[in-house]
């Protein structure tokens, strides 16, 4: 009886013990190797200004994004050459939902040395990073030299993309985001459809209306968009292209009276006409799971133009199309004191404050302008800023990369961030969520722009300058 | 001497689970409560304390009453919808003989074990808005028209979301009545039909009463379960500001930097559910009945 009992002490003491050990084990971080790699450092060209290398591999955080499903792998290739060229251990953490995956340890304060992840996106990852100035300066980046080569990186960046607040979001001149992958963002159509009809793409607003008017007769519907989400590279680039330079950049800062203007007016009802032209079926669509079937009314010839960016084509290489189908690509009509133009959507890698390897993250940031791995990235049809990355392009997107050469004005920068208020609304919910209701019609243009006038005084109050 | 080892033991069985439970429950609540009175970035190291404002602010927020209308919304319609049902068609599979009982139990319960993602994808093409849409098209066949419903956009939407919510939850209560039901003896049945009470009679009188505690246990899990759910399916079916529900917001307060904020809002919504909960409990109270 006695043994019986001691026994039974015995086991449940055991299972409290292994259960708490499982949960005690998980926050506790790696890095306590008790052999670190030993001097991998021989590799390295024993430039003395190339800072230590680091005990153990670098943390690298991506977004797995359309350009690694054109070509998987991607990514590993990417940081094995980093690797091989510096010496530097890369752990690589590569997803799609990046956000849910490094979030809960980043809140627990580990950091990865490098994150891939653009502004824009749902969860706002990195514009709570800016809003909370948690992002090292990286400006020193720019004067280094890339690794491996001789050339430093600003001599091989593209100028312009350095500089407007998607990389220097404090306008202070410091630079905090490194401009990755960018792509020409535009209205996206059937080519062969306008052939096929005789219709030409329309350089005005005017035009716009009566060919939506045409089509509407044969049953086509003039616009339609994946996801409210994607009237962030649509609308600033309406602002440039209707206003001018001056304009887009006091409209991004919120500049006091700016919605009241003749031009923010000529904007607003753009917007809602193009609300009234829009395919009905949309905003029932226009949601993450089903966003795919809009982009579908573009190649079932349902509707005629959607706002995108370079990387549909290869998002909707196995999708069933009319006979005949091209994609075709045009920027956004000018109109009053503005130009035609297209946004130049940029996804940015930045170093969080509070990594651990600060100076091996700036050279992995270095490393991404080198040739060798622009080369592995334009296997995956991902273009950087680098000077004469569009030589080398080929089919559809070298028709899209030119579409600068042909006159559009690039548009660069967004909204400028703002510091957290409670109450008010993120960019997306004040300015573009609503075009959803503005189509099924439980909401009116006038409402629309009264509740921006009204968010957009706060979102000037809580600017984030230094 | 012997109670006191017992006690120990007994005392050592239990300190795993309160312990966990602890640590896992007690503390993230009291945390919750904590950080509604900060106001801090989700990453930041760095927090302020703003007193009762995150709560003053929320109150005056329309979009934060909106959600939690939806989420009332649901909670009444959905619980009245999945329970009427979840019941009928448990006494009607116990009571009646049918064929395939088995069959019907599996498929009514099939629902309840698919991801939600899964369930996203099986109402996309439900709700495809064109006559290709399940919906639709079973409607177009009926009518000789094309009738082409926007599921999922307003004015619809909310709709949507309580079809595919009762879809999802009926064949786990179906399930869960049934197993109390086959525990009523036949024989009060057979008595009560010799004393004349038809099926409807039998129902009311026998069945219901008898099985009127697991009705009021099953409620108050059905309530909680559903602000989680509700918050899921809005997540993964519609467009966001849609039809927000309570967490939705809360989430979209977190992602925009806002987390005392989203924070403030869980803890209305933790007292909303331990409130109604506490509400419906009593609301439900009757004597219980011994077979």
């Amino acid at each position: 009886m006695k043994m019986k009992k001691t026994l039974s002490l015995l086991l449940a003491s055991a299972l409290s013990l292994s259960l708490l050990a499982g949960c005690g084990g998980a926050p506790q971080t790696p890095p306590a190797q008790s052999n670190p790699p030993v001097n991998n450092s021989g590799s390295s060209q024993g430039d003395a200004s190339t800072p230590e290398t680091p005990a153990g591999p670098i943390k690298v955080a991506a977004l797995s994004s359309g350009y690694e499903t054109t070509y998987p792998g991607m990514w590993k290739e990417v940081c094995d050459a980093f690797t091989a060229e510096t010496g530097i251990e890369v752990e690589l953490i590569l997803e799609k939902n990046l956000e849910d995956v490094i979030g809960p340890s980043m809140q627990g304060g580990d950091f990865p040395d490098a994150i891939l992840c653009a502004t824009g996106r749902e969860k706002g990852l990195t514009e709570q990073f800016i809003k909370d100035k948690l992002i090292a300066d990286i400006t020193d980046v720019l004067s280094m030299t890339v690794p491996g080569e001789s050339a430093t990186v600003s001599s091989k960046l593209v100028p312009g993309f350095v500089g407007t607040n998607v990389t220097n979001p404090y306008d202070d001149g410091k630079t905090y985001l490194a401009p990755m992958f960018y792509s020409p963002c535009g209205l996206f159509y059937n080519a062969g459809l306008f052939q096929e009809k005789g219709w030409t793409v329309p350089t005005t607003w005017d035009q716009m209306w009566e060919l939506g008017d045409k089509a509407k007769a044969e049953g086509i519907d003039l616009f339609t968009y994946p996801t409210t989400g994607y009237f962030d590279t649509f609308f600033p680039t309406l602002l440039y292209s209707v206003g001018g330079p001056d304009f887009f950049n006091k409209a991004m800062n919120y500049a006091e009276g700016v919605w009241d203007t003749d031009e923010a007016k000529q904007c607003f009802d753009v917007m809602s006409k193009l609300a009234s032209y829009t395919a009905k079926v949309t905003p029932a669509q226009a949601n993450d799971s089903d966003f795919t079937q809009n982009q579908q009314l573009i190649l079932d010839n349902k509707a005629l133009f959607m706002p995108n960016g370079t990387w549909i084509v290869g998002e909707m290489a196995d999708a069933p199309r009319k006979d005949g189908f091209a994609w075709g690509m045009c920027a956004l009509p000018g109109g009053g004191s503005g130009t035609s133009a297209s946004y130049c959507w940029l996804e940015q890698i930045w170093i969080p404050s509070g990594a651990a390897n600060i100076d091996a993250g700036k050279q992995f940031v270095a490393f991404m302008y080198s040739d060798k791995a622009a080369e592995i990235f334009a296997k995956g049809g991902a273009a950087q800023p680098i000077t004469g990355i569009t030589d080398g392009m080929e089919g559809d997107n070298k028709i899209f990369y030119s579409i600068y050469d042909n006159g559009a004005s690039a548009v660069m920068g967004g909204f400028a961030a703002y510091a957290s208020v409670a109450g008010l609304g993120s960019v997306r919910e004040v300015f573009f969520d609503p075009f959803n209701n503005l189509v099924n019609g439980s909401l009116t243009a006038d409402q629309w722009v009264e509740s921006i006038k009204a968010a957009s005084d706060q979102m000037r109050a809580n600017l984030l300058t230094e | 001497m012997r109670s006191k080892g017992r006690s120990r033991f007994i005392a050592l069985c239990v300190a795993p689970a309160t312990i966990l439970f602890f640590l896992f429950m007690v503390m993230p609540t009291i945390n919750v409560f904590r950080m509604s009175l900060f106001e801090r970035g989700a990453y930041s190291p760095t927090e302020t304390f703003v007193g009762m404002n995150n709560f003053k602010v929320l109150l005056k927020d329309t979009k934060f009453i909106t959600s939690m209308q939806n989420t009332i919304l649901l909670i009444v319609t959905v619980t009245i919808i999945t329970f009427f049902f979840a019941i009928v068609f448990a006494a009607i599979l116990t009571r009646e003989k049918i064929k395939g009982q088995n069959f019907f139990r599996i498929v009514f319960y099939i629902p309840n074990i698919l991801s939600i993602v899964v369930i996203a994808g099986i109402f996309s093409a439900i709700y495809k808005p064109d006559t290709t849409g399940m919906l639709n098209n079973i409607f177009t066949f009926f009518a000789g028209r094309n009738i082409e419903i926007l599921w999922k956009t307003q004015p619809m939407v909310i709709v949507s979301i309580i079809i595919a919510m009762v879809w999802q939850a009926i064949g786990y209560y179906m399930v869960m009545y049934m197993a109390s039901m086959s525990a009523v003896p036949a024989s009060l049945y057979e008595s009560a039909g010799l004393d004349g009470a038809g099926r409807l009679t039998q129902f009311f009188q026998l069945t219901l009463p008898l099985i009127w505690t697991n009705i009021r246990t099953t409620l108050t899990f059905f309530i909680i379960s559903t602000i989680n759910m509700a918050f899921l399916f809005v997540k993964s079916m519609v467009a966001p500001g849609m039809a927000d529900v309570g967490l939705s917001f809360m989430y979209a307060q977190k992602d925009a930097g806002l987390y005392g904020y989203s924070m403030a809002a869980g803890v209305i919504i933790f007292l909303f559910s331990f409130l109604l909960s506490a509400l419906v409990n009593k609301v439900t109270q009757r004597e219980v009945l011994e077979m």
